[in-house]
């Protein structure tokens, strides 16, 4: 079984229209380099010049902000999944 | 003659024309206008500021859009008073308070809003609206009624009752939401995509944002032409705080005034802390939190600009405050009675903050300390009704001698 990854509507012209792709990978690292073999330039949406994952980029394993785990190196496993959300920009 | 050229990612550095966009495209990061500064060094001076309107749009060459097509209620040049007596209490014998409290609507946000409807008219927009934790409803009502423009305000439905009748009066679509801040925010965003609006904190906010540096601007002035030593600002979405940086950095830059120094302090209630806690781990992005704090204003439990307060934090040395909840009316009180400013919820938080630090030594005395207070307590009573007592007497002068210099005498 692989793990999901959620698409957000502004990357979806990269994915072909996709809002789920599946892909395999022990670590968050391993998936965001799984995404780029498949739909090249999603990376560099997702990840900074420093290689880290973008300001404001969140991306959750199963619901939990990847910040307050181990970001890139978070493990993942099949069945896991993995949701890709552009902040909420804007507010007082 | 405005002088901005372009918008800019943040983030990225891509640039886009300056049209009602707020995000980038490609990276997410948020927009912010680009200024030619080197035409703006040839337009402005210090003579040319201080013969300006006595309003915010004197520094109109710093601002997106120009004075003469302004929606202006009159709004900026507030006072910057000496805080002698609450110095006195800390031990500071230059702390400044910059009263925004009396603001055509009561509260800073006039400064953010007069340049986003300005704008707004400029793209064309007839409908003007926005995301509100109450401050920003009241404002954009009235320079949405003066522009002539339909006018929606969507804000959480437990809002105190003071900042929903003061959004109301002007005549908008009110629209009360069961939910946080950040639930209306979300909705807005939601809205604005399938809605010709503009709405001021969203699709506006590059151009909006910018009206908070004349805060910066304006203490500058009125301090004879310096940045403070330190600075104590509430922290919501960060926004506030983040162009008050800005707007010191740019007079600097501009050679207005000499290279900036000051320390950057924020304050929150910790009923709605994000930034605080960030701060207090060392951490770079505020984890997001439900809101529950008397200080409504400042419930914004996703703030936007939370990465780049925590940056400016950290550049300058300064801190962030989380103040009990339990202190914000003691301090609104406390403003009240040694300066005779009433501020709401907001400035009570500032107030705490800044005893708390100076408290911990974080000021010398002779350094210049500016508070702002950014809105009116008017708003906000509820935090302070069951702390006031009228003396209620018969219309005679045995009740007065009995009931009041009696009462006085114990």
């Amino acid at each position: 079984m692989a793990i999901t990854v959620r698409i957000p509507t502004p990357l979806r012209r990269i994915t072909g229209g996709q809002d789920k792709v599946d892909v395999d990978g022990t670590d968050l690292q391993g998936i965001v380099d799984a995404l780029e073999s498949a739909h090249p330039g999603i990376k560099e949406r997702i990840c900074g010049e420093d290689g880290q994952i973008r300001h404001f980029v969140n991306v959750y394993v199963n619901g939990e902000d990847v910040r307050y785990m181990d970001g890139l190196g978070t493990a993942t496993k099949s069945g896991d999944e993995i949701s890709i959300v552009p902040a909420v920009a804007g507010g007082c | 003659m405005a002088f901005a050229s372009a918008l800019h990612c943040r983030e990225c550095g891509r640039e886009y024309p300056i049209e009602p966009n707020y995000v980038c495209d490609f990276c997410f990061g948020p927009l912010e206008v680009t200024y030619d500064y080197d035409a703006i060094r040839k337009s402005t001076s210090r003579e040319k500021i201080s013969s300006g309107p006595m309003d915010m749009w004197r520094y109109d060459d710093f601002l997106p859009v120009s004075r003469e097509n302004a929606v202006n209620l009159g709004t900026g040049m507030t006072p910057l008073l000496k805080a002698d007596n609450l110095g006195k209490m800390l031990g500071l014998n230059n702390l400044w308070l910059k009263n925004d409290a009396v603001n055509p609507t009561y509260s800073f946000k006039d400064r953010v809003v007069t340049v986003a409807t300005t704008k707004a008219l400029e793209f064309g927009f007839k409908t003007l609206a926005c995301a509100s934790t109450g401050n920003l409803a009241g404002s954009v009502a009235a320079h949405g009624a003066k522009a002539g423009m339909e006018t929606l305000v969507f804000i959480p439905a437990n809002l105190e009752y003071g900042k929903i009748i003061g959004a109301s009066v002007y005549g908008p679509t009110v629209v009360t939401i069961n939910g946080s801040y950040d639930d209306v925010n979300r909705l807005c965003s939601e809205l604005a995509d399938n809605h010709a609006w503009a709405v001021v904190n969203i699709n506006m906010r590059p151009y909006y944002s910018e009206g908070s540096k004349t805060l910066a601007y304006e203490v500058a002035e009125q301090l004879g032409w310096r940045a403070p030593d330190h600075v104590v600002a509430p922290l919501a979405s960060g926004s506030l705080f983040t162009k008050i940086w800005k707007g010191f950095n740019e007079f600097a830059d501009i050679g207005l005034i000499d290279a900036v120094r000051t320390t950057m302090h924020g304050a929150q209630a910790v009923g709605c802390s994000p930034i605080v806690k960030a701060f207090d781990s060392g951490l770079m992005h505020a984890k997001p939190e439900v809101p529950d704090t008397v200080a409504k204003s400042l419930g914004i439990g996703n703030p936007a600009d939370a990465y780049y307060v925590l940056k400016i934090l950290k550049e300058t040395g300064g801190s962030a405050i989380g103040v009990p909840e339990d202190e914000v009316g003691e301090n609104m009180i406390l403003l009240a009675e040694t300066e005779g400013i009433f501020a709401e919820t907001a400035g009570g938080v500032v107030i705490s903050a800044l005893k708390r630090m100076a408290k911990e030594g974080r000021f010398d005395p002779d350094e210049t300390v500016v508070a702002y207070i950014t809105g009116n307590g008017l708003k906000t009573q509820e935090v302070v009704a069951s702390s006031v007592h009228p003396i209620n007497i018969e219309p005679n002068v045995e009740a007065f001698e009995e009931k009041v210099l009696g009462a006085n005498s114990n």
